[in-house]
């Protein structure tokens, strides 16, 4: 709470759509990126011919893309009338009304009162038929509404917008943090590799729900709190991992090699051995990222995760709270909330482990 | 051997220092008191109600060090020089004074004695329940491994371990208490057989919810084993496929398999945040949530503390698990 002025201004910049775009782009170029850069490196190609065969794998990529895709879409700015602006996926479903509270999954959406249209068509009267025109009945609320009577399947969809920026906000703290401490650790050992034992056992050492909640509880609630903390949490792993697999590569001679050419250091890290331990880095951030979208999930359950009115699937689920032992049984929200969670974090661990199979078949 | 486990406590006490820092930065440097005490008493309170309250739980003190220089708006004249607060929370850390809790001042170190008991009687069912059901999932997968069993059962492992725990939770509670009435879905009572009744459902649920993640990790260390020469040997010896993994891999798995429970052992403790929370379970996880919800800091700083020495605690004795086991590593 200290510094929530910062994090609550930090938002205020971050919800400009010129900025929710730039974002998206920024998500497509760093996409782009990585496949090109992996399409230079032999490993990497045998990894990837590999996995075009592994049909888990291709299909649990397809449904990402399609949670890129929604998630993409309600990111998008697009300008509407009077300087205001809407997301693209809102602007998809503008002509879905709100009602005043819930109604069941395929409730109809009828504008006015039960029958009206009917009877006008009943009668055969075009004039009586254009004046009840407004009146028929336009679709359904096919995951029915919640308790502001806002459709659960747009709210479901636009909810996938919090996890994939919390995703990527987070992934990009901790892989940055992890990735260049494990290599410092791994490659000059002695007193760098000491220090960052020391930070990072000592962080490990603290139960990291625990660790998530009071850092929290400090911060405030919202994206960019729980991105923070998340990535302090997360980077552990990672730096053990990179740490270790270091420390075996600067073993090989190709290391050996580039420090007789005279390379410098930086140059030994970065075009040397980062490239080496980048698909280890590849496959926690696909793991990782279904980790995060859990544990905003568990965290606005608790009450320091994203704040209430943001559509994310946490807030969804921890408004179900009480719908159960409502009468009649409102069921839909969470099963909806839970459901799209599941599917994402389905998929992910399904690429997870595919991409762990393409790159080290002979382990798993 | 002795001197090998005082020389792992050495290696300990620098972490736990490190996290007694952590903590000390996070609650004091981080926010400024006036925050804390805003959060117990409105963020109307008048600047007195805030300086009482302060004074009443020692926060009234200087950050680090009692002097002008360092900290003028909080230098006491009349106390010597170590008077802050960050000296007296590492005394109290170091002497187990845990302190009052932030929303109505009882003492912390009560609650968690307290608070124990319920936590252990979730945890340590759900524990063993778990752990031979995913011992003996796993045992089957590596049986059968590289068949379409295999490849199901690690599917099914991730649908597990992607479902959120709390639609665990809710989905059995539903079914078992709301909708079948078998058991009930909320309270814990400490008398005889009535205690089984309100303890099986949060038990079941917390042995399935890490049932994916654990099928998974055991079937990698047994898979590992199987890599090794001696289950060649005993192959080319002609013991069959049934022989060799009960044989040979389980008793050899099964040194990795103890060390990591014991390295858990002492983690279960501090119970379940979700499972307590939701069933309504007097323990240690039900404490901290219900911290979080009051922002008691005081309850939460105490819980980071237990949790990371019970989780070093842990370290130290699968340390010595593996040096009672390899007399090398005690003596390198």
């Amino acid at each position: 709470m200290a510094d929530q002025s910062i994090f609550s201004k930090f938002s205020e910049w971050f919800e400009q759509p010129f900025v929710q775009n730039t974002v998206v782009v920024m998500g497509v170029v760093g996409i782009a990126a990585v496949i090109w850069m992996g399409s230079k490196n032999e490993q990497w190609r045998i990894a990837f011919q590999r996995f075009r065969r592994d049909r888990i794998g291709i299909f649990a990529g397809v449904i990402i893309a399609i949670y890129l895709l929604i998630g993409a879409l309600e990111i998008i700015r697009i300008p509407s009338k009077e300087g205001q602006s809407t997301s693209a996926l809102g602007w998809i479903f503008r002509s879905v009304p709100q009602e005043r509270s819930y109604s069941a999954p395929f409730g109809k959406i009828q504008l006015g009162q039960d029958g009206e249209y009917a009877a006008a068509l009943a009668s055969g009267d075009p004039v009586k038929i254009k004046a009840a025109e407004r009146y028929r009945v336009v679709g359904t609320h096919l995951l029915g509404t919640n308790a502001l009577g806002n459709d659960t399947l747009v709210e479901t969809l636009r909810a996938c917008k919090t996890a994939l920026l919390l995703g990527g906000v987070t992934s990009v703290i901790y892989i940055v943090l992890g990735t260049l401490l494990g290599l410092a650790a791994g490659y000059f050992r002695r007193w760098v590799d000491d220090v960052i034992t020391y930070v990072y056992s000592t962080l490990a050492s603290i139960p990291q729900i625990l660790l998530l909640v009071s850092m929290l509880l400090v911060l405030g609630k919202g994206i960019l709190p729980m991105a923070i903390a998340l990535g302090i949490t997360m980077w552990v792993d990672l730096c053990r991992l990179i740490r270790g697999e270091t420390m075996r590569q600067a073993e090989r001679t190709y290391v050996t090699a580039a420090r007789a050419l005279g390379q410098s250091t930086w140059n030994i890290l970065i075009r040397h051995l980062l490239p080496n331990v980048m698909h280890l880095v590849l496959i926690k951030f696909v793991l990782g990222f279904s980790g995060i979208v859990l544990a905003e999930a568990i965290l606005s359950y608790l009450g320091v995760g994203s704040p209430i009115g943001t559509p994310s699937w946490g807030v969804m689920i921890d408004g179900a709270r009480n719908e159960f032992s409502r009468e009649p049984l409102v069921w839909w929200n969470l099963t909806a909330a839970t459901t799209a969670l599941f599917g994402l974090v389905l998929s992910l661990n399904l690429l997870g482990d595919a991409l762990r199979r393409a790159f080290d078949p002979k382990r798993s | 051997m002795i001197a090998y486990i005082i020389r792992r406590l050495l290696y300990v006490l620098p972490i736990v220092f490190g996290v007694m820092l952590i903590t000390f930065i996070l609650f004091f440097v981080m926010q400024t008191r006036e925050t804390m005490a805003k959060a117990q008493l409105g963020p109307r309170a008048k600047p007195a109600e805030v300086k009482n309250w302060l004074h009443e739980r020692g926060y009234d003190k200087p950050v680090v060090i009692n002097a002008a220089w360092a900290d003028p708006a909080y230098h006491h004249t009349d106390q010597p020089w170590w008077d802050s607060i960050f000296i007296n929370q590492m005394k109290n850390f170091a002497t187990f004074e845990l302190g009052e809790s932030d929303f109505n001042r009882e003492p912390i170190g009560e609650k968690i004695k307290s608070g124990m008991v319920p936590s252990l009687m979730i945890t340590v069912p759900a524990m063993f329940v778990g752990l031979f059901l995913a011992v003996a999932l796993a045992l089957v997968q590596v049986l059968y491994r590289a068949s379409a069993l295999d490849t199901g059962m690690t599917v099914a492992c991730a649908v597990l371990m992607s479902i959120v725990p709390m639609a665990y939770i809710i989905s059995a509670q539903n079914l078992m208490a709301i909708t079948l009435k078998w058991l009930p879905a909320f309270g814990f009572d400490l008398q005889g057989w009535g205690t089984i009744r309100f303890l099986m459902l949060p038990v079941s649920v917390m042995a399935v919810i890490y049932l994916g993640s654990d099928v998974r990790l055991y079937r990698s260390i047994f898979l590992e084993e199987i890599a090794q020469d001696y289950v060649r040997t005993a192959q080319a010896k002609g013991v069959s496929g049934r022989g060799v993994l009960f044989k040979h891999v389980l008793k050899n798995g099964a040194i990795s398999l103890i060390t990591l429970v014991v390295a858990h052992l002492p983690l279960l403790i501090m119970g379940s945040l979700l499972i307590e929370n939701f069933f309504g379970i007097p323990g240690l996880g039900g404490l901290v949530v219900n911290a979080i919800q009051k922002q008691d800091f005081a309850i939460v700083r105490a819980a980071v503390f237990i949790g990371s020495l019970l989780y070093l605690f842990g370290l130290l004795l699968t340390d010595i698990c593996y040096a009672v086991a390899d007399p090398r590593i005690r003596l390198s």
